[in-house]
């Protein structure tokens, strides 16, 4: 279990190794050929801050090697709002007084003809924590469901057991998100004061029961914004480490979600510019030349259509963040502000006007569902 | 003089088909589809793999394949995405009917980080798809006895890697590569790797039937020019290979001092 490999570190430790590296450490990183995690610690200090320029050209040197010139499209669809969980950053906590919405199984069928028209192959379901509505039966029919229409499902939903996993797995799933919000565990507590999200152990023991679930894909991350970003992405990148070696037939993922203006939130407590999230993205891509690097309609259009060139594989575009968004029930509440609202014709259009190949389908489902 | 008639009267053959290009393309990474298309032309290549995995298969008029539309470039339908024989199996009988070829690009790499091939599944899927009537051209490692044995279960070509796939980091297994050419029945052509046009000359000169090469024609500069830098290199090393290249000797031939005895 990861568990056992993270409570060999300690948060402090781990923060004032990263604000001692100097230049010379990040140039050392740099010129390395295989970067380990203390490279990786190297990558995201303040000490590589002015070596921005000469990471951001790595990263995209790499990316383009193994990636090529293309960038994988995918929509969210949301599926409920409903949730249990306080949680004080998020838009559909539990305290939070709006009309709480789970789609039917028409509504679904609605948004996803829309998604399709589109052009999506790829769709992401994203659901609150609401057992009783939107647990493991909700969501293998929703995937039951959209199968026929959709090439690739990914969900971002409560944690499952194991076996709720395998159920899943078995109907087509492809892909799990389950961000841990942040790694510093006695902090943790206060962001989720209540509801199942506030056992933090049970959810960072997620990725070990979805690779023992045999999963295609585990997308991880922190939400940055709540605290200290830089520690929070070692322990992010410690964790992929260790998936990489016990679950080697998995493929990883990386989102950078920043904390984004919502009804009823907290502020966030700590600020990531634009450069240190770009310094971010070019470190994880220096340090992992084959992972996925997510960028999601969180961030704003000059970002976006430059962070293509700087390590992202992945984007959603012409997003909607609340149940029904795109056809059912446009106005419900959502769950975070959108910053690049421009359709999925224009995030296109960027893209080619960029270089680069927006990709719909790559993926196919090899065995009987 | 050469003529070009000679250079022509060494064709490729794979499964009773023709080549007169050594140089096999793909189609991922490029940045549009019409640069692509372009790039596949200049190289003059007649087989040019398609991921099955990005390809419509529900019979909608599909982006990528809509540029292969060429009399002389023949379909390799390719099993990425697969982790497994049963995978490959099924996959194999998707591209049959998605694509309309018995040709098939076995690869399996259930590692998704550096793609290596599972040489233990690729034997078995290759065994029962050669069954099935599938013309089988598997992606393995630089592994003469698994070469061998896949010959042996009656594979079409054998496609070895000269270094990780995308990796542009040439024939880091040259001494293997060897090996298998000179053990091998059957056309080896060397897969992954090759990032450069010297590469790809050197692969023919050692003696490969063909190359395949995708990542360095896609993501270079100017594809459609780098597409046409590799046909020159291959048909270069394939010539060098045929005239027999001179020794390259490792000691001076004027004295011999041990010997010299024995005048």
């Amino acid at each position: 279990m990861f568990r056992e490999e993270f409570d060999k570190h300690n948060w402090d430790e781990v923060l004032s190794g990263i604000y001692a590296k100097t230049a010379a450490d990040v140039e050392r990183a740099l010129n390395k050929n295989k970067k380990d995690l203390e490279d990786f610690k190297a990558m995201i200090s303040p000490a590589a801050a002015p070596y921005l320029e000469q990471m951001a050209q790595m990263s995209h040197r790499i990316t383009r090697k193994r990636f090529g010139n293309t960038v994988q499209l995918y929509a969210p669809l949301y599926l409920s709002n409903e949730c249990q969980n306080i949680c004080t950053y998020c838009g559909f906590s539990y305290d939070n007084k709006l009309r709480r919405k789970t789609l039917s199984g028409v509504e679904i069928l609605q948004e996803a003809e829309y998604l399709k028209k589109q052009g999506f192959e790829h769709v992401l379901l994203v659901t609150g924590e609401a057992a009783k509505t939107v647990g493991v039966d909700y969501l293998r029919d929703a995937i039951r469901l959209l199968r026929p229409h959709f090439a690739n499902i990914s969900i971002e939903v409560q944690p499952l057991d194991e076996d709720e996993y395998k159920v899943l797995v078995a109907e087509g799933l492809y892909a799990v998100l389950v961000y841990q919000e942040t790694y510093h565990k006695e902090n943790y507590k206060q962001y989720h004061p209540k509801g199942k999200k506030s056992n933090f152990d049970y959810r960072l023991d997620t990725p070990d029961r979805l690779g023992n679930a045999a999963i295609h894909k585990i997308g991880l991350g922190v939400l940055i914004g709540l605290e200290d970003w830089r520690a929070d992405n070692f322990f992010t990148a410690l964790h992929v480490n260790y998936l990489e070696k016990h679950f080697w037939q998995t493929r990883y993922s990386i989102s950078f979600p920043r904390l984004r203006p919502a009804t009823g939130l907290i502020e966030p407590k700590v600020v990531i510019s634009d450069k240190e999230l770009v310094q971010l993205i070019c470190a994880w891509r220096i340090f992992n030349e084959e992972i996925e690097l997510s960028i999601s309609t969180r961030e704003n259009e000059v970002f976006r259509d430059h962070i293509i060139k700087l390590g992202a594989t992945t984007m959603s575009a012409g997003s909607k963040t609340n149940p029904g968004g795109y056809t059912v029930e446009a106005e419900s509440l959502e769950q975070f502000e959108i910053d690049d609202s421009r359709s999925v014709t224009e995030v296109k259009q960027m893209i080619e006007k960029n270089g680069y190949k927006p990709v719909w389908k790559d993926w196919e489902q090899f065995t009987m569902v | 003089m050469i003529s070009n008639e000679n250079i022509m009267s060494d064709p490729l053959i794979i499964a009773g088909k023709i080549f007169s290009s050594r140089l096999f393309t793909g189609t991922g990474k490029f940045g549009n589809h019409n640069v692509m298309e372009e790039a596949l032309l200049a190289s003059g290549s007649e087989l040019v793999t398609v991921a099955l995995k990005r390809v419509n298969t529900d019979g909608e008029d599909d982006d990528i394949l809509q540029h292969l539309h060429h009399s002389h470039i023949n379909l390799l339908p390719n099993t990425s995405g697969v982790r497994n024989a049963e995978e490959a199996v099924f996959a194999a009988r998707l591209a049959r009917e998605a694509l309309q070829t018995n040709w098939l690009k076995l690869e399996i790499h259930p590692d998704p980080k550096y793609l290596m091939p599972d040489p233990v599944e690729t034997l078995k899927a290759a065994e029962k798809l050669v069954k099935e009537g599938f013309i089988v051209l598997p992606y393995v490692h630089a592994d003469p006895v698994l070469c061998k044995r896949l010959e042996e279960v009656g594979v079409a070509a054998v496609m070895p890697l000269g270094a990780p796939i995308g990796s542009n980091m040439g024939l880091k297994t040259l001494e293997f590569l060897q090996i298998i050419i000179e053990q091998s029945n059957i056309p080896v052509v060397i897969d992954a790797g090759i990032g450069a046009p010297s590469h790809a000359a050197a692969a023919m000169e050692i003696g490969a039937a063909a190359v395949l090469v995708n990542t360095a024609i896609a993501v270079s500069g100017d594809p459609v020019r780098m597409a046409l830098a590799f046909k020159m290199a291959v048909e270069a090393g394939r010539m060098a290979y045929c005239a027999k290249l001179g020794t390259v000797k490792t000691f001076a031939e004027s004295s011999s001092p041990l010997t010299e005895f024995l005048n």
